[in-house]
């Protein structure tokens, strides 16, 4: 198979990767070349600190950047100062190692500032047909605006930071052709949940993930970001979507990305960059998007998601164990509809769901909505640009009219490191990507959805399908119009 | 940097088969205190070892934690392990406490290359040979120790069944001498010098 390689159509990937082929080791192994290097203060702090002390320098400081996105707290008026015990240290380790490196960047007040994943695409660092790299595993974000990208671990960052490249073992590629159109009220975080419940966690093992389609071209950029995102959640290597004319809207006149002459050479670039049509992948997966529904996880790993008006499982066949083991944790009985389950609060945010058009669907969905009696509700915008933009629309006011507490931008609640929590033991409804035991707090269950999802079950006080309320407010909306 | 290198290895295994095993279990978030690769080892797996989140209070019903797997330097594990989170720090924790390899029929990826950078052995099989090597040595782990021999790429019970296994040739190459991968790679800055010249003429847009 191999061998008929070269008569053979490209893919996307295959494209990248040799046009960033800088070194061949023999053994079909070669060494990447790396466009843009992306730090924040919990792993890349270590990188930085780790490499000075070998004695090696960043050689390209100007393709290197960082934030702070994960130990910051997120409340007004925050600081160096963080309710994670040590937090300071973390942020201050991580400023010192960055003047001193000479990188970019975006720290705790800066008007930039944000989650890595979220302020790559918003400055124009990641672009299409880059390869970018993080010591963060949702990296892959960025496969949605065509860039090859994917998360790393501290030595691999430092590989990265000082050679310029990295080898990237992968075997094989998987094309997922979503196909169709989707349903009311289902979204991008609908479509990848679907896709690694029916796949399993590990489903994209060894591969990296051209995800392509109808409904792939039909979705904005924002939501190709969101479904990119979850790639890692099906352990893929990476994800990534080819590049068109909305690509390239969106990335233009971004603060980082090329201008002028440059910038129609990158454009021209771009519109050659997809798999060619007779290009073989060594997997290809089809989906018809009309038939997935609003999805919820119901467990302690992505792969234990249902469609929100579907019952929870019962714990048989070859996951048995493992399925019993997230009903214990989630304390939720099998056979029981998942609508309707209480819960004690709801968190949008994440690189996963938090930038413009996500906020806008939630402050419109939430227009003359409250969120139910002692529910807990946050807002957390993936950056201080997406933060000033809504509040410039006054979104915060409706987020907040509704019940919401509307913060700076970080990660916040999506993970939990000693600082920000809802509280051990809540049960929560989340717009992130991981529902791992523990993960947003000692106990805490996570429901993962989408921010339709997240708001409607807030505004009832329990795990509710967006589609009734959403078909609920049609009416009332007509009668405003007369 | 000095990595230990790793050809044959003898030890207590402990056999933690579920699936998914990603590594906010391994080393949850809030054991990452401090600005550094070392003192990581007290907080692995601290979810399930200690009985209360942040304590140090010994749950003894943890495997590790229990007699017969006391010393416990290999680990027989599930389907996807090492899945979630990048963090580094997962490998470190295991190395600190004394893990010199993992048996699992597949590893998050970003955590299999972590372990090939610090000297951890990931050795793939199937779910089915896991079993019969966690069956070979859990009625008494101490003396039933499992062989792990990366030059002959096989795994070997007490009672002399040997399973074989591959492993990328440059990955068997760097755990084998302890190889820093970053050394190995500034060989070629010539070259790569080069490359960023001709790259430079035909993506001039792609560099700031
Ligand atoms: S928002 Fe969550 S998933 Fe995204 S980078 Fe931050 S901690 Fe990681």
């Amino acid at each position: 198979m191999q061998g008929d390689r070269e008569t053979m159509g490209s893919t996307l990937i295959e494209k990248i990767l040799s046009d960033h082929s800088a070194i061949d080791l023999g053994d079909r192994r070669r060494l990447i070349y790396i466009d843009r290097i992306f730090l924040h203060e919990r792993t890349g702090s270590i990188a930085l600190q780790s490499l000075q002390e070998s004695g090696r320098q960043v050689a390209r400081p100007q393709q290197v950047f960082c934030t702070m996105d994960h130990i910051v707290d997120t409340f007004p008026g925050r600081g160096d100062e963080t309710l994670m015990p040590s937090g300071t240290q973390f942020i201050q380790a991580t400023r010192k190692e960055a003047h001193h490196a000479g990188i970019h960047l975006f720290d705790v007040r800066d008007e930039n500032q944000g989650i890595a994943h979220v302020v790559a695409a918003e400055q124009g660092i990641a672009l299409p047909g880059l390869t970018l790299v993080c010591p963060d595993s949702h990296t892959c974000t960025l496969g949605g605006l065509g860039a090859l990208a994917w998360g790393i671990g501290s030595t691999e960052a430092e590989h990265a930071l000082t050679t310029r490249t990295l080898e990237l073992r992968i075997a094989k590629t998987l094309r997922v052709n979503f196909e169709g159109t989707l349903g009311f009220g289902v979204t991008a975080k609908d479509m990848i949940l679907h896709l690694i419940a029916q796949h399993g966690a590990d489903g994209g093992a060894g591969y990296v993930v051209e995800f392509a389609g109808s409904a792939i071209r039909a979705l904005d950029v924002e939501q190709r970001m969101t479904l990119c995102n979850m790639a890692v959640e099906f352990s893929a290597v990476s994800g990534l979507i080819a590049p068109d004319e909305k690509t390239i809207d969106y990335v233009r006149d971004r603060p980082f990305s090329p201008k002028g002459e440059q910038w129609d050479k990158a454009v021209a670039y771009w519109q050659q960059l997809r798999s060619d049509d007779d290009a073989v992948f060594d997997r290809e997966i089809s989906i018809d998007v009309s038939t997935i529904a609003p999805a919820i996880s119901w467990g302690i790993n992505p792969e234990q998601t249902i469609a929100v008006d579907a019952s929870i499982p019962a714990p048989i066949g070859e996951k048995s164990a493992y399925m019993q083991k997230a009903i214990d944790y989630i304390k939720l009985k099998p056979g029981t509809p998942i609508a309707g389950t209480p819960i004690d609060a709801a968190f949008i945010g994440s690189c996963t769901n938090s930038r413009l058009s996500d906020l806008r669907a939630v402050a419109e969905f939430l227009q003359d909505k409250h969120i139910a009696p002692g529910v807990a509700a946050v807002c957390v915008p993936g950056s201080t640009q997406v933060k000033r933009a809504a509040e410039a629309e006054g979104l915060h006011l409706i987020f907040q009219r509704a019940g919401f507490e509307w913060r700076e931008s970080g990660c916040s609640m999506c993970f939990y490191a000693g600082g920000e929590t809802f509280g051990a033991g809540k049960r929560v409804v989340s717009t992130t990507n991981r529902n791992f035991e523990n993960r947003q707090g000692p106990g805490v269950k996570t429901h993962i959805a989408s921010p339709l999802t997240v708001a409607a079950s807030a505004v009832a006080g329990a795990i509710t399908d967006p589609r009734q309320m959403l078909t609920e407010q049609a009416p009332t909306r007509r009668e405003h119009q007369l | 940097m000095s990595i230990e290198p790793f050809t044959v290895h003898t030890g207590v295994a402990a056999p933690m088969l579920q699936a998914n095993i990603d590594t906010d279990a391994i080393i949850p978030s809030r054991e990452m205190k401090l600005v550094s690769k070392q003192g990581l080892g007290e907080g692995l797996f601290a979810a399930w070892r200690y009985k209360l989140p942040g304590s140090r209070e010994i749950n003894p019903d943890f495997i590790l934690n229990t007699p017969p797997y006391e010393n416990t330097t290999i680990l027989l594990g599930g389907p996807n392990f090492g899945c979630g989170s990048s963090r580094e720090h997962a490998v470190w924790a295991l190395a600190e406490y004394g893990i010199r390899a993992i048996i699992a029929p597949g590893f998050g990826s970003i955590f299999y290359n972590n372990c090939i950078g610090n000297g951890l052995l990931p050795v793939v099989l199937s779910e089915a040979t896991i079993r019969r090597l966690a069956q070979a040595i859990e009625a008494s782990p101490q003396q039933q120790k499992l062989r792990v021999d990366l030059q002959q790429q096989q795994v070997c019970t007490p009672q002399g069944d040997c399973f074989a296994f591959t492993i990328e040739k440059d990955a068997r190459d760097m755990l084998l001498n302890g190889l820093d991968r970053i050394g190995a790679t500034l060989q070629y800055q010539t070259q790569i010098d080069a490359f960023e010249k001709e790259d430079r003429k035909r993506r001039s847009w792609a560099y700031l």
